[in-house]
């Protein structure tokens, strides 16, 4: 039977839908939750990652460290793993968590710049941390160019390559097309990580699954940015019937996500129309409630915020454009601003 | 009355090569030598093509000629640790324009005279900081400022390999530059590339959080310090004016480039690399100053 290899990541794309607030004691009794429903890997942390608490991206309700001790101290079997984001978070900050038995650290860039990396890699394998290289909106570029990235990041030394469709905006096709272009371009391992805003997250996970994909992200109850990710609990009981080895205890994460996790939802994950916009637009997915606060600041209407961000191609950790676009269109409206 | 330093620029990247191309229009810099170490470097091929000499022994190019009066390092944060105390050994004044951060900080429109009496080697901390600290010193000049954030966000294809394996170095400098130069008491910077095409402008976003209340007297102080900016960098605009947001003000710049090597979208070559050339022109006022004594 395969076996394929999950990370959660309700405990930092999650932060993204409930503005980073999550408390650090939360998050540990969140996290030993899913280390008790056996999940191999769990990312925690702020919604950017490393470093991420910001004006720009929000502030987190605690810091980094203290995220990490929480959850170390909760975590007994499962990997502990963070995202770090270069531009955003540095080696520096890295450094100050390691303490806390970090085993697992995913260097983000957007598709094209896997370059900006090759030193948080280098640094993370020469401190005997599994080292990834986590490729965010895969779907602006051609799977031609998502391998040339992917093959830049192994030659730095990562363990695995991470294709992400950080807007939700793949089709099934799209998917499968990048996984099956990285899987011929690398000998390492092969991820998916998904964004459910345009409803197609588990079947894309499915598709980059056939076409070769080794680990798949997803998060309990879909808790993530826009849309959300591949709602994990499904994705345990699909893979289950597709006769998939996952370690996950089907009821187990079932009773973590009522239990634990539905108390603590600020909302519902549901495909919401501003979530279905930045996926049809192919815009960033935590962009969501940053654009619906400069919507109601500037008096525009949010969806078109989103529309005018694909358009303009904006990238991953560009917050501060939402902004700018909102005060044009408002502008174009005719609103004082 | 100034002299004509005996110029040589170290490092023939992006930000050498549109370095070069503005020093060779200065009347106070004669550009002696272009200095790398890749012999299929571009920059080195313009240089000769400028009727520039070209050296490949890097540092040690420079070193060997002598007679040099000013060097402008626009190699890596890494090397300049290794080349700086090579040069002030050799006496030369040394503009270092990566963010190795080995001499005092030098932001032209706040602080262009206070080192150079004294110093033999001055830092331009990286683009992103000469683009928003004087912005930020514009707010803490009115009031304090508790916390200043910067958002850099530049075109991937203005941002060359020297910039990308300093990405860490980046975001370290510019905070501390924010706080040393700009008065912030705490500051956070961030850099995100952007690959769309056409490129677009370099454009920076400016958190500042104080007292609102003081917006009147902050748009009129960053509306002067952005005037003097625009002495040495006349692409450099206000995309959005200071404007108060709850307990902190919000500034967006955007930086049009000269297009001296690079298109125009390339504003954060312009700004680190007018400001190297603003630092020379003064140096030089300087030393005249000193020849006639």
């Amino acid at each position: 039977m395969r076996k394929i290899r999950i990370i959660d990541t309700s405990l930092r794309d999650g932060m993204h839908a409930i503005s980073h607030q999550l408390t650090p004691a939360q998050m540990g009794a969140l996290a030993a939750g899913l280390d008790s429903a056996g999940l191999d890997t769990i990312e925690v942390g702020h919604g950017d990652g490393l470093g991420g608490s910001s004006m720009q991206y929000g502030f987190s309700r605690a810091s980094d460290r203290e995220y990490l001790a929480a959850v170390g101290k909760a975590v007994k079997k499962a990997k502990i793993d963070i995202l770090l984001i270069p531009g955003i978070g540095t080696i520096e900050d890295l450094k100050s968590v390691m303490e806390f038995g970090v085993k697992t650290v995913r260097v983000t860039t957007h598709v094209t710049e896997a370059d900006v990396g090759e030193q948080h890699i280098g640094f993370a394998k020469k401190n005997g941390l599994e080292a990834v290289g986590f490729l965010m909106m895969c779907h602006m570029v051609s799977p031609e160019k998502v391998a040339e990235q992917a093959k830049l990041f192994e030659s730095f030394g990562a363990d695995y390559i991470n294709v992400a469709d950080s807007a939700g905006a793949m089709l099934p096709k799209d998917a499968a097309d990048r996984i099956r272009a990285v899987k011929a371009a690398v000998s390492v391992p092969v991820g998916f990580h998904a964004h459910n805003n345009l409803g197609l997250a588990i079947g894309n996970v499915l598709a980059a699954i056939e076409a070769g994909a080794d680990v798949v992200d997803g998060s309990v109850r879909g808790f993530g940015g826009g849309a959300g990710n591949a709602q994990l609990e499904v994705l345990v009981a699909v893979l289950k019937r597709l006769g998939y080895e996952t370690g996950i205890d089907l009821y187990k994460i079932m009773d973590v996500a009522a239990e634990l996790f539905d108390p603590i939802l600020p909302r519902p994950q549901v495909v919401s129309n501003d979530a279905l916009a930045i996926g049809y637009a192919g815009a960033y997915s935590s962009f969501l409630l940053h654009a619906q606060r400069a919507a109601e600041k500037f008096g525009v209407d949010s969806r078109d915020i989103l529309i005018e961000l694909g358009r303009r191609k904006v990238v991953g950790g560009q917050e501060d454009l939402i902004i700018d676009v909102a005060i044009d269109l408002a502008k174009a409206k005719g609103r004082a601003v | 009355m100034s002299k004509t330093l005996r110029t040589a620029v170290l490092g023939p990247g992006n930000i050498g090569i549109d370095l070069m191309l503005k020093l060779l229009r200065s009347p106070q810099h004669e550009v002696v030598l272009m200095a790398g170490i890749d012999p299929e470097s571009e920059g080195l091929k313009i240089a000769a093509s400028k009727g520039i000499a070209t050296s490949l022994e890097g540092v040690q190019g420079i070193l060997s000629l002598g007679n040099i009066d000013i060097v402008y390092d626009a190699t890596g944060a890494k090397p300049h640790l290794i080349h700086a105390p090579l040069l002030k050994a050799a006496g030369i004044f040394t503009v270092d324009l990566t963010p190795a951060a080995v001499g005092p900080y030098v932001v032209p429109s706040v602080n262009i005279d206070e080192h150079l009496g004294t110093a033999m080697n001055v830092n331009l901390i990286t683009c992103g900081g000469q683009a928003t600290i004087p912005i930020v010193y514009g707010i803490s000049r009115v009031t304090p400022v508790e916390y200043a954030e910067i958002v850099a966000t530049i075109s991937s294809r203005s941002a060359g390999p020297g910039t990308r394996k300093n990405i860490d170095e980046f975001t370290q400098t510019t905070r501390r530059g924010l706080e040393v130069i700009g008065g912030a008491k705490k500051a956070k910077a961030i850099i995100v590339l952007n690959p769309a095409e056409p490129p677009i402008l370099m454009r920076n976003t400016i958190y500042t959080k104080c007292d609102t209340s003081k917006i009147d007297a902050i748009v009129k102080s960053v509306e002067d310090i952005a005037a003097a900016v625009r002495q040495y960098v006349p692409g450099y605009r206000l995309k959005v004016a200071p404007y108060a947001d709850g307990d902190r003000v919000v500034t967006m710049i955007e930086v049009t480039g000269a297009g001296d090597y690079l298109p125009t979208y390339s504003g954060n070559l312009d700004i680190i690399t007018a400001a190297a050339v603003a630092v020379g022109e003064r140096y030089a006022q300087f030393t005249g100053k000193a020849v006639m004594k």
